[in-house]
């Protein structure tokens, strides 16, 4: 039987490789932004997976902040996107 | 005392970007003694560097493993200082240049957190703090870039944003399987442990090629002309002198700190074939450019190129005095370009500002118009060329000898001709600028505006060239 851990990690694996495929070549730009996304949350998977060392010892807690850093910085970043893609559309109506 | 002036470099631009933040009416004055300030940090940190060695810092004294650590040595003290010198002149600059009171409030406390992130990448030693400070720098950058609020300038940002996330969460990837196989993130660390295996060169491979597209290495160079021609002059400035050249910086550090263990020489081939493609497409889509801004950015594309095929020489070079010497010339070729690229930015800036528009077509009768700006652009120009007394010419020397040394003459046709088509777009410029206009103008000169500019010119064409005796046998000890 896998490993769980190892199932997670392939898990956030596939997600990421998933997220860069769509990131290049969807064409709408929230696509794009939503596949950025997925990408980042299959490197944070796979970066709580390794940080699983087992049920009875404590997890790494250096890449539980490291992923908790990364999700602030991922949120900042598709809001900064989304804005800029609001202006553009505005800019398209009128 | 000496950690101190380290700590300065990241913590003055963040607290003065929050004052002008809280502060809009007094933005300004708030930027320019932060900008000056850090300047002056810079500065000490060089020469508290040049005095005792390279320095660390632990953040709240918490040792590397758990805590964050801060850097010095040689090479990031004089990045430090072109990072402060370039910024302290486009500050200047941009005094006059944003006239607006919400443009201003609007501008200003994103210039600051662009220096923070700028200088706080290049003092980090651990490789998630990098990435945090690449997402800080992208994120501030796209913001800049997309200050005027047209169309363009939108889209380019997008775009720039885009290719920014895209390449930090690949680079992200590579940090998080450096993780997985060494157990930390400081750099020192690391290196002392890395050996060449599948997980090593997975990390080296996402790494790196994550940095590139950030740094627009050839062919991954698509998102960078539009961004940097359709942002606000000052802003095109830094964007093209030092947010580029942090990748560069990046990508320097960890091959030569990271990963040496896994290099064979043939290994650097891999950044110098595309930097030699860099090379020319960039300086012909530079020569062809109908707007002095797109010729400055796809010229950035050039020089860029330049520095990728010097490492690669670098590479199959064995440690010794021959490869420290070409480190030290491509370390000032980086630094010539930043401020070469800069003052010709500035330069444009005050071009599009005078008469509407850039088009080198209508540039006729600018030497009479404006005397400064002129010489400004010649004297960048003869940095971008490459001519003496510039630090590049120093630079292209020193690839040109390691290139004929190591017998490959292929690189040295690549210089030449890049070399060839940068004279042939900076002499395009100027045969229009001295031509005649058909209605003469009273010169104009604007201080506050012009000088700046003249000077990053002058300091990248002139100093590092004449200066550079004492700052070369420095450098070589780094590696």
């Amino acid at each position: 039987m896998i490993d769980t851990g190892v199932l997670y990690g392939l898990t956030g694996v596939a997600l990421a490789a998933m997220g860069f495929r769509a990131t290049l070549l969807e064409p709408e730009v929230i696509r794009k932004l939503l596949a950025i996304n997925i990408m980042g949350v299959g490197i944070f998977l796979l970066m709580i997976a390794t940080a699983y060392t087992g049920p009875d010892t404590a997890a790494d807690p250096v890449l539980h902040a490291l992923v908790l850093t990364g999700i602030v910085v991922a949120v900042s970043a598709t809001a900064l996107g989304l804005a800029l893609e609001r202006r553009r559309r505005d800019k398209d109506g009128s | 005392m000496e950690v101190d002036v380290l700590v300065l470099s990241v913590a003055l631009p963040l607290c003065g970007a929050l004052i002008a933040v809280a502060w809009p009416r007094r933005c300004e004055v708030v930027g320019m003694l932060t900008a000056f300030a850090v300047s002056v940090a810079a500065v000490l940190t060089l020469v508290q560097v040049l005095v005792v060695g390279a320095l660390q810092h632990e953040m709240g004294g918490w040792t590397p493993g758990l805590g964050i650590a801060l850097r010095v040595d040689i090479l990031s003290a004089v990045f430090l200082v072109l990072v402060g010198l370039v910024v302290l002149a486009s500050s200047v600059y941009a005094t006059g240049y944003f006239g607006q009171p919400r443009e201003k409030a609007h501008f200003w406390p994103m210039w600051l957190l662009l220096l923070a992130a700028l200088n706080a990448l290049v003092l980090s030693s651990d490789l998630f703090n990098v990435y945090v400070t690449l997402e800080l720098l992208g994120l501030t950058a796209v913001s800049l870039a997309a200050l005027s609020g047209q169309r363009a300038a939108i889209d380019a940002a997008l775009r720039y944003l885009l290719v920014g996330l895209l390449g930090s969460m690949v680079y992200l990837a590579g940090v998080a399987l450096l993780y997985l196989g060494y157990g930390t993130l400081d750099l020192p660390a690391i290196a002392t442990q890395i050996e060449s295996e599948p997980i090593a060169w997975l990390a080296l491979c996402l790494m790196t090629g994550g940095l590139l597209l950030k740094t627009a290495l050839f062919p991954l160079h698509f998102w960078l002309p539009p961004a940097h021609a359709n942002a606000p002059a000052p802003v095109s400035a830094v964007l093209s002198a030092l947010v580029v050249k942090a990748g560069f910086y990046l990508v320097m550090r960890l091959w030569i700190d990271l990963f040496p263990a896994l290099l064979t020489p043939s290994t650097g081939l891999l950044l110098g074939i595309p930097g030699a493609a860099a090379v020319l497409w960039g300086s012909w889509q530079a020569f062809k450019a109908e707007r002095l801004k797109l010729l400055a950015a796809y010229s950035t594309v050039a020089q860029l190129g330049y520095l990728f095929l010097g490492l690669a020489l670098l590479f199959q070079l064995a440690p010794g005095p021959t490869r420290d010497v070409l480190f030290g010339g491509i370390v000032l070729m980086a630094l010539t370009h930043g401020f070469a690229k800069a003052g010709l930015f500035l330069a444009a800036g005050m071009v599009q500002k005078r008469s509407g528009n850039d088009q080198i077509s209508n540039l006729g009768g600018m030497a009479q118009r404006m005397p400064v700006t002129t010489f400004t652009i010649a004297l960048a120009g003869v940095a971008l060329i490459g001519l003496p007394p510039s630090g590049a010419f120093l630079g292209k020397w020193q690839l040109l000898s390691s290139a004929l040394g190591l017998g490959q003459w292929l690189w040295v046709i690549v210089v030449a001709t890049g070399s060839m088509l940068a004279a042939a777009y900076v002499f395009r410029v100027l045969e229009r600028a001295f031509a005649g206009s058909s209605q003469p103008d009273a010169p104009v000169a604007i201080a506050r505006e012009e000088w700046p500019a003249l000077l990053l010119s002058a300091i990248a064409a002139v100093l590092l060239g004449v200066g550079s005796g004492w700052l070369w046998p420095l450098l070589g000890n780094d590696i």
